[in-house]
């Protein structure tokens, strides 16, 4: 019934809207609207909370679904946001006061973000720069963020520090902290990156400036935030592994159209292998990455490990879903390469999934070292 | 104010291919998508709404197999309150007639103030089903509904005439009234309402808790027989249109409009 309800909300949302939005570099506020409406932004935010009570599997079935019913990147990009960055990092290590204040607003469709990525600290966490320096009853806080997605509209954001110098910590691990910030706020400059495609939707640097927050917006355990973060980037591989196969299943299905209606030297060129093998290729691709996502998700929901499936579904989704956009815009030809039929976008859309939310090797480094139990590589 | 819905579950054929079964006498329904009927999904927003309004409760009730239960579950999360769906084998090859029976046996001990139907169905498009419930539950009913304001026992509605003219009627409950599209706009089904149609059950009722005899029925008890189903010759008709562009756009208009195209 999600699926359903997914794709109803997709079929109101045509590629011709995205096309718009994304040339226009609009917000697409009656989508988030509909997304709100029907509950799919508290998907994993508990009953108690005015949420859906649902896990990853179902976030997972809609996120694919908007994707690949005709929203291309944007059916996974604004939950991943609000829904994972925020309602699931507090539903998952909140406070009972933070659960109460937040999660009824994010159902009703408070914006959210999450500041991890820093100029020295990308894929590599554990050398995040910005700081929380205790002082009162609170922290203050200064450092620079980059590539953090929504920052310029959310009203909420999930801030990851260091509290502890990473000289002074027993492990490399420990020493980081997660805070909530209300915004906009003052000590906090908001500036956006122009970027590759995802034009409704802005990315930006983030200068921290004398941030100061109470304590009470520590999020989860001090020093320990390295742990909490997890719980949040494998459902965010997952939403892009979604997202992957939605966009590949999307082109797959633009392509597949064109070729039963061209119609060159007389036979509809869907009627050559040539067309049709790649398509069917990078098709049976996309169903195995979804199976391993969804298992994915299904062990995340049963709070077992995931992360080796999480990188594993990622690896083959981006690959599966890069194959599905590229053959279809080898199918439209010079179709392909026209805004006005859709691919190119999406095109720019999936080629982000290759980048983040971890870099394609950095992927296959995890699963080098702990699904193959070779030595670190990098 | 207590409202029953009556929904169908019928294939999707608008964009569909559609092949004809050997025997020539239905589509083939393999491989269809199946929803609720576009009418009825109006009739039941419209019942939500009313309900939301009003206070009450809104049931959906359906003639159909197991597979139906899916467009009942989707009533449920778009705010039914209970699902109730007809069947027995027996009820195949049922007519409107002897379908409007079968939901006059279920509803007829049913509290209600309004049953809504949808104006018609998209797979046989018979509009027949909600008048003849309505002379059999003894109640007056009222067609193609665009608006429905409610006070006190009474209803006034508006009723879609051809060529856009639209017919104001008082009607007094309890009635039938068939909902046309677009009265309202039928909201997503959210997730809240999922999770809450997974908590209600469906009531299944079958030819003998009716109180239904074998020949009221199915084929037995029908008044139409289905000889044939086609799909019709394409005919190739074209014709050019000649003079200035003026004149050229001038006659589209005109050939649109005599169409009913805009």
């Amino acid at each position: 019934m999600i699926v359903q309800s997914a794709t109803e909300i997709a079929e109101d949302f045509s590629p011709e809207y995205w096309r718009e939005k994304d040339k226009t570099h609009t917000f697409p506020e009656d989508f988030w609207k509909a997304l709100v409406e029907a509950g799919f932004v508290g998907i994993l935010i508990p009953e108690g909370y005015g949420g859906g009570g649902m896990g990853m599997v179902e976030m997972i079935l809609a996120m694919e679904t908007l994707t690949s019913q005709s929203c291309g990147l944007a059916g996974q990009w604004f939950l991943c946001l609000t829904s994972i960055f925020g309602g699931l990092s507090i539903a998952k290590h909140g406070s009972e006061n933070q659960k109460k204040n937040y999660l009824p607003k994010i159902t009703k469709g408070m914006e959210f973000c999450l500041a991890l990525t820093e100029p020295d600290a990308g894929t590599n966490t554990l050398n995040t720069q910005t700081m929380a320096i205790e002082e009162g009853n609170g922290y203050v806080i200064n450092g620079r963020k980059t590539f953090i997605s929504g920052a310029d509209r959310a009203k909420g954001m999930v801030l990851i520090t260091r509290t502890t110098p990473l000289e002074k910590v027993p492990k490399r691990t420990l020493g980081l902290s997660l805070f909530l910030v209300d915004l906009p706020n003052p000590a906090i400059e908001v500036m956006p990156i122009e970027k590759h495609g995802i034009h409704y939707s802005k990315t930006c640097e983030v200068y921290i400036t004398n941030l100061k927050i109470p304590k009470e917006n520590l999020l989860g355990e001090r020093d320990k935030g390295w742990y909490l973060i997890l719980d949040t980037l494998n459902p965010e591989r997952m939403s892009f592994s979604a997202a992957a196969s939605g966009i590949g299943l999307l082109a797959i299905s633009k392509a597949v159209d064109h070729a039963r209606q061209r119609s060159v030297f007389g036979v509809p060129i869907g009627s050559h292998q040539a067309i049709q093998f790649p398509l069917a290729e990078a098709r049976a691709k996309i169903e195995a990455a979804r199976l391993l996502n969804y298992r994915a998700a299904w062990l995340y929901d049963e709070g077992q490990p995931c992360g080796a499936e999480a990188n594993m579904a990622k690896v083959a989704a981006v690959e599966a879903g890069i194959q599905g956009v590229y053959h279809a815009m080898q199918t439209l030809g010079g179709y392909g390469y026209s805004v006005e039929y859709d691919v190119e976008r999406w095109w720019r859309e999936v080629n982000l999934i290759r980048l983040a939310p971890v870099t394609h090797q950095m992927a296959l480094a995890f699963i080098g070292e702990h699904v193959l139990g070779l030595p670190k590589s990098y | 104010m207590n409202i029953i819905v009556c929904v169908k579950h019928v294939p999707e054929t608008a964009e569909a291919e559609i092949k004809i079964n050997p025997e020539g006498t239905a589509i083939e329904k393999t491989g269809l998508v199946f929803d609720i009927n576009e009418w009825d999904d109006y009739a039941l927003e419209e019942a939500v709404q009313i309900k939301e309004k009003f206070g009450g409760s809104v049931t959906a009730i359906t003639v159909g197999p197991e597979d139906a239960d899916s467009t009942l579950r989707k009533c449920l999360a778009r705010g039914a309150d209970n699902a109730i769906r007809l069947t027995d084998p027996k009820f195949n090859g049922s007519d409107s007639y002897a379908i409007a029976k079968i939901l006059h046996k279920a509803i007829k001990d049913l509290p209600f103030d309004i049953v809504l139907t949808g104006a018609l169905a998209g797979d046989d498009g018979y509009t027949a089903v909600g008048p003849i419930l309505a002379e059999h539950l003894e109640v007056p009913h009222a067609t193609m509904i665009k608006k429905i304001e409610l006070s006190g026992d009474t209803a006034r509605v508006n009723r879609e005439l051809e060529g856009g003219l639209e017919e104001v009627v008082e009607i007094k409950l309890p009635a039938v009234l068939s909902i046309q599209t677009g009265i309202n706009e039928p909201r997503y089904v959210s997730i809240m309402g999922i999770r809450k149609a997974m908590q209600k059950e469906t009531k299944i009722l079958g030819l003998a808790d009716l109180g239904l005899s074998e020949n009221e029925v199915g084929e037995a008890g029908s008044w139409i027989t289905i000889e044939k189903v086609y799909v019709p010759p394409v005919e190739k008709q074209a014709e050019f249109l000649k003079g200035s562009a003026e004149d050229i756009a001038t006659k589209i208009a005109e050939l649109l409009k005599a169409r009913g195209l805009v």
